[in-house]
């Protein structure tokens, strides 16, 4: 007497293999089944994605392709004399990391604007570029001083011919508060001062390890003056430590940056950006 | 990217070209040889037999029908792409260097070095519609330029044909008028010989090579010098990516030093420039002596070296050539 699962066997016929597909991922889905050497019977599925890649080619190299037939050496080539052959290795184009200029090689190099686009130096461009907003923003705030121009609403965001490159404020550098903010009389101005810096301090985490105080600058500048930027390194090491705080001098603008910036995929890390908790007070 | 390496050559390379499409390549080298190769997979579509001296440059018609070679048994000859037959030959009693079809491949213009009494010159010829009809003939010489000295390494037809530019041992680049055969214009633009120049796709600038380590983006109409690439060996050739902003430039040390030379420290590596930074991006290794001759394809996606050992690679660019921001500084 057979046991009832070789009668099954013997008395079924194999389900008929099914394909389906391809769906919207371009995943074709074929069941099989077979009987394995025990005579038991096996459902095999096998998924198989298919990619379509579309190669363009001119119409005549096509025919040129169809219709050459070799001619001189190349017709005698064998196999074997291996004339071409594919690399078995990788071959990376490599990617040059230049060094970064330092401050006294900048001063020593191309000084105005209109030299240093002569120039083939990219830093140096920027660079003087940086320059000459900043001594344009200097100039017009020692005139409005001075009385000669009507003092603008606030440090303009956006100077200098074209306009195309944003504003980069001195990485620390100094920011002229408007008077308009000024609250109270002379005598607690240091301690508001001190109270408005953390009011509108932004904290950053999540930077890469290279990034210095002038790319924040870069990026945060276009949201409105910058009183201080600090990048947070290790005390041992020097290396950054991947979160900075940045001092607006405007909440509304450390609040403008943090709706623009949080999230925002920078250097291949995504930052996160918020205001940051206010210092504990010093006893 | 997994390069292709083309052992057609057993001697230094002396160019490497892409035809319009892109789907063929041409090369030539000191070993009297000319190749044709499939870009595709790099296998060899033909060879080009015939010459026996060094065939210094090449140049191919639009619809890849004509190769026309210049090369150092004092002749340069027109051969059918298809089937590698030999379809004229131009004799000089001078070795021939440069060679370039005219826009319209009606006429030539070949550069023949100085060589016992005769100076450097330039003639230029007509090209009968089938060349096969020259052979009764005779070569159509419309005008031959000649004046300053020194070798004339590189040719190029500018102004709708009118004028040709010439680039040369002197380091300096002419233009000629072929009508009167004057030259109108030139400029000292390297202090060693320009061994090779390269228009780029729109022909308003070109870039030069030299051995005195420099390569230099020029304006064609002024010779004004826009750009110029600096590296630590001596510069064979160069190339303008036809998409990017990119300048490919192959040297390296001197061949004559390359054997007290460690690979590393010969710069043999083809090496990619940002055009208007003029800041060196990226390299590609492989080679172990001087590149002598670069090229892009005509649509940007491979480039091809050819090099003093004999390979030629030829390497088609990785997605993410395509996609990375190369300018960021």
């Amino acid at each position: 007497m057979a046991k009832w699962g070789d009668l099954l066997e013997e008395e079924e016929e194999l389900p008929p293999s099914t394909t389906t597909g391809p769906d919207a991922k371009g995943v074709v889905t074929k069941v099989e089944y077979y009987r394995n050497e025990k005579g038991e019977v096996m459902k095999k599925t096998t998924k198989t994605r298919v990619v379509k890649i579309e190669k363009k080619v001119y119409k005549v190299a096509q025919e040129r392709r169809a219709g050459w037939k070799k001619f001189g050496e190349a017709a005698t080539e064998r196999a074997a004399d291996s004339v071409t052959s594919q690399t078995p290795d990788e071959v990376q184009l490599e990617r040059i990391q230049r060094q970064k200029q330092t401050q006294e090689e900048k001063a020593k190099g191309a000084s105005d604007f209109a030299s240093a686009m002569a120039g083939s130096d990219k830093s140096a461009i920027v660079g003087s570029l940086r320059d000459m907003l900043y001594k344009k923003r200097m100039e017009r705030q020692l005139l409005a001083a001075k009385g000669l121009i009507a003092a603008p609403e606030r440090p303009p965001d956006e100077d200098g011919p074209g306009g195309s490159l944003p504003p980069a404020g001195k990485a620390g550098g100094w920011g002229a508060p408007s008077p308009r903010n000024r609250v109270g009389g002379a005598g607690g101005e240091g301690e508001m001062m001190q109270k408005r810096r953390d009011e509108n301090s932004v904290r950053v985490s999540n930077l890469s390890e290279d990034v210095t105080e002038d790319d924040l600058a870069d990026l945060f500048g276009p949201f409105g003056p910058i009183q201080r930027i600090f990048v947070a390194k290790d005390r041992e090491t020097g290396e950054s430590r991947g979160f900075a705080f940045i001092n607006f001098i405007h909440r509304e603008d450390a609040l403008r940056a943090i709706s623009k910036l949080d999230g925002f995929g920078y250097d291949n890390l995504i930052l996160s950006v918020s205001m940051a908790a206010p210092r504990p007070e010093r006893q | 990217m997994r390069p292709y390496v083309l052992q057609g050559h057993t001697r230094p390379l002396n160019q490497v070209l892409f035809n319009a499409e892109g789907d063929l390549l041409v090369t030539c080298g000191k070993d009297s040889n000319i190749n044709l190769w499939w870009t595709d997979n790099g296998v060899r579509a033909g060879s080009f037999d015939g010459h026996n001296g060094v065939v210094w440059t090449c140049d191919i018609t639009y619809d890849s029908k004509m190769l026309l070679s210049a090369a150092g048994d004092s002749s340069a000859r027109l051969w059918s792409m298809e089937t590698g037959e030999e379809l004229f030959r131009y004799r000089f009693n001078e070795p021939a260097r440069a060679c370039k079809f005219s826009v319209g491949e009606r006429q030539a213009a070949i550069s023949t070095d100085p060589f016992m009494n005769s100076v450097s010159a330039i003639r230029v010829f007509n090209i009968a519609e089938d060349p096969r009809d020259m052979l009764q003939t005779g070569p159509d010489e419309v005008i031959t330029l000649t004046g300053p000295r020194g070798r004339i390494t590189r040719l190029h037809w500018v102004d709708n044909n009118r004028h040709l530019l010439s680039s040369s041992e002197d380091g300096m680049v002419r233009r000629w008028d072929v009508e009167t055969g004057k030259v109108l214009q030139e400029a000292q633009l390297h202090d060693k010989q320009i061994s090779d120049m390269q228009m780029s796709v729109d022909g308003t600038h070109f870039i030069t090579a030299s051995p005195d380590r420099t390569s230099k983006l020029v304006d064609t109409q002024s010779f004004e010098v826009l750009k110029e690439y600096k590296s630590a060996a001596p510069i064979n050739s160069a190339a303008i990516s036809p998409i990017f902003d990119h300048v490919l430039i192959g040297g390296g040390q001197d061949a004559a030093a390359v054997t007290t030379t460690a690979a590393k420290a010969g710069y043999f590596e083809a090496r990619f420039f940002h055009k208007v930074f003029c800041e060196e991006f990226a390299n590609a290794r492989g080679h172990f002596s001087p590149i002598n001759s670069v090229a892009f394809s005509p649509d940007g996606t491979s480039f091809v070296t050819g090099a003093e050992e004999g390979n030629v690679r030829l390497h088609h660019f990785d997605a993410d050539y395509f996609t990375t921001n190369w300018d960021r500084v």
